[in-house]
């Protein structure tokens, strides 16, 4: 009961670290971006590569996933989407997934279509026996590190000059304009942390998610659930919604296996009819 | 001259001005000529041909929902894909006659519809993207966990349609199959395009255009999204149903995401909200998928994706605008 818990718990910290940025850009910059799973896949093959091909250490390969997935990140917002901004919601959709049916191919040629594991280190596969819950140190690695991003990120967007920047920015850009930020700059920053999250989150749980070519369709309604659901007042609620997806989604795998996902989805749409918006909604926020 | 007699004046002349446009083209009669011309002259083409025909019909559907009603949706296979498994299950059930079957399964999608247009009526454009996924998924859940009834991941076996119209009987060429699946189309094409140049179809585009606008001058604008949702349903129905029919299969891929975006991206090709968009988007799609698969069987996806990004990029307006521009000309001529 309490390791479903414990997994859950990890399972969920980990959709939030992938899903944080989606948040931001579709939650707050009002951009349907469906590939954002890409750059997760993205940071989990950049891991797989390092790693498993190159023998860089797993905690030196995490960092680089991080850094070369935002740096794909920053590519791709300044080459394509700063175009599809201004666009409708139908051409976002179309365009994001474009680029899904480009990047699965892409990783199946170049990679091959089979699922990936990554080596990791022995001494992640142990696990530890606390008051009968039993916790795998990879998960409690996972929980550590997706907790002190979550609180990190919290901090940059509700206490720093950066995160009021954003914050301007996608209330109106116009004015934040006018008040002399650079939006442009803010928002391409932000989609490549964001990009570069997703990428450190794919490759933390390449081993637990499961790493194939298909990644960005599998877990695309997952995300697009903690960012719907979480709403967009900041990064409480896509946590939130993050954690509960992954208890709700490792509890009834194990308890109601022969239901699969139809329990997630059926409480999505029961919680997205109660309130459209999300559960954390910002008074007149979008 | 006196207040009453200007607005009849007025009244006259939209009417006749609606009238006008609603009048079918010499572009439209060559289409549909052109479809007939195919099933007379085209034999060898014929199976292929009846996949264009059906999905030309789904994503009409489609364009009911997006092109009209402006609800984007990336769930519509739920409704292909129920209407599917219903006609595959009739011919199981004792009721072999297809015609039947096409009922059943419209009057049974578009109660689907009904129902479930009241979950995408709330919300964002995001809201209604991941409600219609969610049927879609919830569905294609159930149709998984019922292996009894659907076969489960092994697909439907042993659909068997009865003779159409108690005489032809569905051959391996395709020839009654598409036959039926082209008549089938062009009658609901008919009924689709009269609705939409129906006050009522076009109170269904004054709501797209500005929803409070339109609830302002006394339209029920959520009445009018139900109806063209259930409409949409019921047609995205009956192409299932005509899929089940003439090829005596259905599997679990009927319900899968990737009809629902490759039927989005058919449109786009085609162009929204002037109804011959999926048919023509179609073909297109047919066209460019057999090429690319003939040319790269493993990876034609990515160019799919490609042509998406490019569309997109490049400006829809600018690429797929190019026959409407011409029906515009004709319009003006």
């Amino acid at each position: 009961m309490l390791t479903n818990l414990f997994d859950g718990v990890a399972y969920g910290m980990l959709l939030f670290v992938i899903a944080c940025g989606l948040s931001v850009t579709l939650g707050l910059m009002n951009l349907i971006n469906l590939a954002h799973g890409a750059f997760a896949m993205a940071g989990g093959y950049i891991t797989v590569v390092l790693v498993n091909r190159m023998g860089v250490p797993f905690f030196a390969a995490l960092p680089l996933a991080f850094v070369l997935s935002a740096l794909l990140g920053l590519v791709m917002e300044r080459t394509l989407y700063v175009h599809v901004y201004r666009k409708s919601h139908l051409e976002q959709v179309m365009f994001s997934i474009g680029l899904v049916f480009m990047a699965m191919p892409a990783v199946s040629f170049f990679l091959g279509s089979e699922q990936k594991f990554i080596t990791v280190p022995a001494f992640l596969d142990t696990r530890y026996e606390v008051f009968g819950v039993s916790m795998g140190a990879y998960r409690l690695l996972i929980i550590l590190v997706c907790g002190l991003l979550a609180a990190g990120l919290q901090f940059i967007v509700a206490r720093t000059r950066f995160g009021s920047q954003l914050r301007a920015a996608v209330d109106d850009p116009m004015v934040a304009r006018g008040l002399g930020i650079r939006v442009d700059a803010v928002f391409a920053t932000t989609f490549a942390v964001g990009s570069g999250l997703a990428g450190l989150g794919g490759a933390l749980g390449a081993n637990l998610l499961g790493l194939d070519p298909t990644f960005p369709v599998k877990y695309m309604v997952y995300f697009l659930i903690v960012v719907a659901v979480g709403g967009s007042a900041g990064m409480t609620g896509p946590l939130v919604a993050a954690i509960l997806l992954g208890i709700a989604d490792v509890s009834g795998k194990y308890y109601l296996p022969q239901f699969g996902s139809f329990f997630i989805y059926a409480l999505m749409i029961v919680v997205l009819l109660w309130r459209p918006q999300g559960l954390f909604a910002r008074p007149g926020g979008r | 001259m006196s207040e009453p007699t200007t607005r009849a004046a007025n009244m006259a002349e939209a009417a006749r001005a609606l009238r006008q446009v609603s009048r079918a083209k010499p572009v439209e009669i060559l289409f549909w000529l052109l479809a007939l011309a195919s099933f007379l002259f085209l034999p060898d083409q014929y199976l292929l041909l009846n996949e264009v025909a059906i999905t030309g019909l789904f994503a009409l559907s489609l364009d009911l929902v997006i092109g009209y009603g402006g609800i984007v949706s990336l769930g519509h296979a739920a409704f292909f894909g129920f209407g599917c498994y219903l006609a595959g299950l009739l011919t199981k059930f004792g009721v072999p006659d297809p015609l039947m079957g096409l009922a059943i399964a419209a009057v049974g999608t578009g109660v689907l519809g009904f129902v479930t247009s009241f979950l995408v009526l709330r919300g964002s454009d995001l809201t209604r993207i991941m409600v219609t996924i969610s049927i879609a998924v919830l569905l294609g859940e159930i149709a998984n966990r019922l292996p009894g009834l659907t076969g489960g991941a092994d697909g439907l076996q042993g659909v068997a349609p009865g003779l159409l119209l108690g005489r032809f009987e569905f051959d391996i060429f395709g020839q009654v199959a598409y036959g039926y699946s082209l008549a089938v189309t062009f009658v609901l094409f008919l009924i689709a395009r009269r609705f939409i140049f129906s006050p009522f179809g076009w109170s269904i585009r004054a709501v797209k255009q500005n929803a409070l606008r339109t609830s302002s001058i006394g339209i029920h604008v959520n009445r009018r999204l139900v109806v063209a949702y259930t409409l949409a349903a019921a047609y995205a129905g009956v192409a299932g149903a005509l899929l089940a029919q003439t090829t005596s299969f259905v599997s679990l891929d009927v319900l899968a995401f990737h009809r629902s975006a490759d039927l989005l991206l058919i449109l786009i090709i085609g162009g929204t909200g002037y109804l011959y968009g999926g048919l023509v988007g179609a073909l297109l799609f047919k066209v460019i998928q057999d090429f690319l698969a003939n040319l790269t069987p493993e990876y034609w996806e990515f160019w799919i994706g490609m042509l998406l990004v490019a569309l997109v990029l490049i400006g829809r307006d600018r690429v797929t605008g190019l026959p409407a521009m011409l029906i515009g000309k004709f319009r003006r001529a």
